[in-house]
């Protein structure tokens, strides 16, 4: 089955079969799409909540709010329905423990929230999540079935 | 100004920077040990984000982080990582032992996270040297996690001025012992302007 890298700042689709996956997630968020009539498959993997608050916001793929926007139009034009389309999010954790004043060390959580928001803002139900904590993650998307498959060093690997 | 667009003046500034701060470090590193360091030039490095994870090769390689506030003058913070076998390599230097197989343990991670210290204090003085800036550090936090994961805490900081991040890499090596590390600086937006100018690359 032909695998896809979805780098930082980056979203991938593709149809089954294939899978999507992203390498080490820290603070960031991977946001997978999928269309269960179409077996149609989108990950993003973004860095920051919302386009709104940077100036050079011209990368989409980097915020929750352009990125889950981007990626619903390409899915949509490779054939996906968007009432059909489900949502899982894995990511937003916290990898260093600091007593900062600086609120960019809790980005993880806000990317959280955001991604929610950007995803509930096209009715598209979210089904299940692995977020928060202080570690990392390796996601996979299976355009076959859906599943999200999560590993991580030290704190196991669970299929979503 | 922005990561992006940035110039040779600075690539030339960060270069000294490192030069100067290795240096130190070496030195510092090598009264401890009481042994000879040897050092490579550094590397500065600029890098889009889809490229970040790969810096130390496999994005899901365990890597250590030592993460510090940076405070003063200048508000940001700095990040050195080290791959794990780099890592083990440096507490075999401090112990003066050769254990290869050792995992690191609490006291293991308490001395990175010291020599951590003395890394990038060694950079934060050239800096302020080179700036006249004062700068000082607050104390680590220590991660022992996958490359990708610890690579995207700078890479998001940076996110907020651009699409890059910039880094210097650093080699030492006693014996056969070889540390490899990246250092990454990272100013908050606020004080990004206030560095530059005070490195002569803007005015």
């Amino acid at each position: 089955m032909k695998v896809i890298k979805v780098g930082m700042a980056d979203y991938k689709t593709t149809k089954s079969p294939g899978i999507l996956v992203t390498l080490g997630l820290g603070s960031c968020v991977g946001i997978a799409l999928y269309d269960r009539n179409t077996k149609i498959a989108g990950l993003a993997h973004i860095m920051l909540p919302s386009s709104l608050e940077i100036k050079n916001n011209s990368n989409k793929a980097k915020f929750a709010d352009t990125a889950i926007n981007e990626l619903i139009k390409e899915m949509i034009s490779l054939g996906a329905t968007k009432r059909n389309i489900v949502a899982k999010l894995a990511g937003g954790s916290q990898m260093f423990s600091f007593s900062s004043k600086n609120d960019i060390l809790r980005i993880g959580e806000r990317n959280v929230q955001a991604s929610k928001n950007g995803i509930l803002e096209h009715k598209i139900p979210i089904i299940s999540e692995d977020t928060g904590g202080n570690f990392g993650r390796t996601i996979e998307l299976n355009s076959q079935d859906g599943s999200l498959l999560i590993k991580t060093i030290g704190h196991g690997i669970k299929t979503i | 100004m922005l990561i992006d667009t940035l110039n040779n003046v600075l690539l030339d500034v960060l270069k000294e920077l490192g030069n100067i701060g290795s240096g130190n470090a070496a030195t510092a590193l090598a009264t401890i040990i009481n042994r000879k360091i040897d050092m490579d030039v550094p590397q500065v490095k600029i890098l889009e984000f889809k490229e970040v994870s790969n810096i130390l090769g496999d994005s899901e390689k365990p890597v250590v982080g030592i993460y510090f506030g940076m405070e003063g003058d200048i508000e940001g913070n700095m990040m050195f990582i080290l791959d794990l076998q780099s890592a083990k390599n440096l507490v075999n230097m401090l112990y003066g032992s050769s254990n290869d197989d050792r995992d690191l343990n609490d006291m293991d991670i308490s001395a990175l996270s010291e020599v951590g210290n003395i890394i990038s204090s060694s950079y934060i003085n050239s800096l302020s040297a080179l700036t006249g800036l004062t700068l000082k550090i607050t104390i680590p936090s220590v991660c022992i996690d996958m490359a990708g994961a610890i690579l995207s805490v700078p890479a998001v900081q940076f996110g907020q001025m651009g699409d890059h991040v910039i880094f210097i890499e650093t080699q030492f090596e006693e014996d056969n012992n070889k540390i490899t590390g990246d250092l990454f600086l990272i100013p908050e937006i606020s004080s990004f302007d206030k560095l530059l100018k005070s490195l002569g690359v803007v005015q």
